[in-house]
């Protein structure tokens, strides 16, 4: 579905990615993770055209992304749940939730969008009218996963749901993660919580200073000795 | 207190024309995250346009709004397009640099208008331009009360368009976040130019509305730019219910400082009150109502 092939990224002269390329299959959840700084969220804004790779292809269902703008990524159906949620703050839930729904795609379905939004996530329909930027972190976390829904995607990508998020909230994010995928959401999820990550997805990839140093489903990359002794201490 | 009262009606039907203007600058503010430099010359631009459907299709000033109007949301739109946005696309210069293109911008209209139509002073003068009624012994002047009432029109619909419309949650959105408004599929670019040309028509506005009692020459930009600047730095940079209010104080300052100063004090007020905002309320009038 997704074909992320061999890209170089740069910051300015800084190279970010080498060699990258993973590919995200139909109907599967797949993670991406990583420590901090390893490029995650670069690969991300690659895929979204936020920033152009320098060499290398990025295909969703055969179709070239990074020679689009971001908006026309989203029209494609890629959708990009950004890191640090970034919600309007001073727009209301539900405003933030429609502004998730601006394609000529998603605008068709709203009604509906919405109602499914607010069946997933309770809490944000007793919050639509409260400004986001008054909303706890978790419920931020839910309005920027509810917002990414609006926009009907056949691709979400969700950019480190669990930062900044107590641990016991850490479990429901990941819940909720795994909860809209089996809704039927191709889901490509990034993050540097390896253990939880690796546990609820079908394949997953590992990202070490720009380059992917190993890939496999969930459970082997779990098993894994490298992944063990580097990232779950063991 | 007959006079009091006279300066306090000027000063409020004055200050209703500067909250368009005021409004426009802080729409364009709010997105570009810049002082649009030329703002008083686009609105000078307007006058004319509104001159010439005056002068030679005896066109109302009125009526004339529905073409200037849309004739400065247009040329908004082109210079942002066509000077602004790509200045954002290069990565050697800050972006703080187009406030100096719009410098430059309001220059070129300003030259390009005294080539067309000469410095000379021209007035458009409308069978009720001097007109007035009275309430009790204050006189209204029917020109004014016309454009205060056109301009509340106005400023409402710009209210429900950024709340109520699809156009206006995206312009709020790129004010608040460009980069995850795009990731909305919204296309940056054309709200910017967008935003760019309603500010635009809405100096326009004033400035049609404004004509029949003003008079126009092609250096009449410059004061309004610094009245422009005045009232969004009043209001709080970015806020545009604080426009509003930003828009009428300085309507009756300059109108109390003309009564009880003299005639040609009128900027100074204007300005002693901008130098005292900074001093004293740098956040502007925002910091008091909290919109």
């Amino acid at each position: 579905m997704l074909e992320v092939d061999g890209i170089d990224v740069f910051y300015g002269d800084a190279q970010v990615l080498w060699d990258v390329g993973f590919e995200v299959r139909p109907g599967e959840l797949f993670v991406l993770v990583g420590a901090n700084g390893a490029g995650k969220s670069t690969a991300l804004k690659a895929i979204s055209s936020l920033i152009r790779p320098a060499r290398g292809r990025i295909q969703f269902e055969g179709e070239a992304l990074h020679a689009l703008e971001p908006h026309q990524v989203v029209e494609r159906g890629v959708v990009h749940v950004p890191e640090g949620r970034r919600l309007f703050p001073e727009m209301t839930v539900e405003e933030n939730l429609l502004l998730g729904a601006m394609t000529r795609r998603a605008k068709a379905k709203r009604r509906s969008s919405l109602e499914w939004v607010y069946e997933l996530f309770p809490r944000l329909q007793a919050r639509r009218r409260q400004p986001a930027g008054t909303l706890s972190g978790g419920e931020q976390q839910m309005a920027a996963v509810g917002r990414g829904l609006m926009g009907q995607p056949r691709l979400l990508m969700v950019d480190e749901p669990s930062l900044g998020l107590a641990p016991i909230l850490v479990g429901e994010i990941f819940s909720i993660v795994r909860r809209v995928h089996e809704e039927g959401v191709t889901t490509l999820m990034i993050e540097q919580n390896v253990q939880q990550s690796l546990a609820v997805c079908d394949r997953a990839c590992v990202l070490e200073n720009g380059r992917i140093v190993l890939h496999g489903s969930g459970q082997q990359l779990l098993h894994n000795d490298q992944v063990r002794a580097a990232y779950l201490g063991l | 207190m007959d006079v009091f009262l006279q300066t306090l009606v000027a000063g409020v039907l004055k200050g209703g024309l500067y909250a368009l203007i005021g409004a426009g600058m802080t729409l364009i503010m709010g997105v570009m995250r810049i002082i649009n430099l030329a703002h008083g010359q686009m609105m000078m631009v307007a006058m004319y346009i509104t001159y010439v459907c005056f002068h030679y299709w005896g066109l109302d000033p009125y009526l004339a709004l529905f073409i200037s109007m849309p004739a400065l949301f247009l040329l908004g739109v082109g210079i942002q397009k066509y000077t602004l946005n790509p200045l954002l696309k290069a990565e050697s210069l800050l972006p703080e640099n187009q406030v100096l293109m719009t410098v430059g911008i309001g220059m070129v209209l300003t030259e390009v208008i005294r080539f067309i139509f000469t410095s000379n002073y021209l007035s458009v003068k409308t069978g009720y331009s001097d007109a007035a009624f009275f309430l009790g012994r204050i006189s209204f002047s029917v020109a004014l009360t016309i454009a205060f009432g056109i301009a509340c029109a106005i400023t409402a619909f710009l209210f429900w368009l950024l709340v109520k419309t699809d156009l206006g949650r995206s312009i709020r959105a790129v004010a608040q976040d460009e980069e995850a408004a795009a990731l909305m599929g919204i296309h940056v670019e054309r709200i910017r130019s967008t935003a760019m040309g309603l500010g635009a028509a809405l100096a326009a506005a004033a400035g049609t509305l404004l004509l029949p009692v003003y008079y126009l020459y092609p250096d009449i930009g410059g004061p309004f730019t610094r009245r422009a600047f005045i009232i969004t730095v009043l209001g709080g940079l970015g806020s545009t219910v604080g426009a509003i209010g930003g828009g009428l104080v300085l309507g009756l300052a300059e109108a109390f400082g003309a009564t009880y100063i003299g005639m040609a004090s009128e900027e100074m007020v204007g300005l002693i009150i901008f130098l005292a905002v900074l001093l004293f309320l740098p956040e502007g009038l925002k910091r008091l109502t909290r919109v």
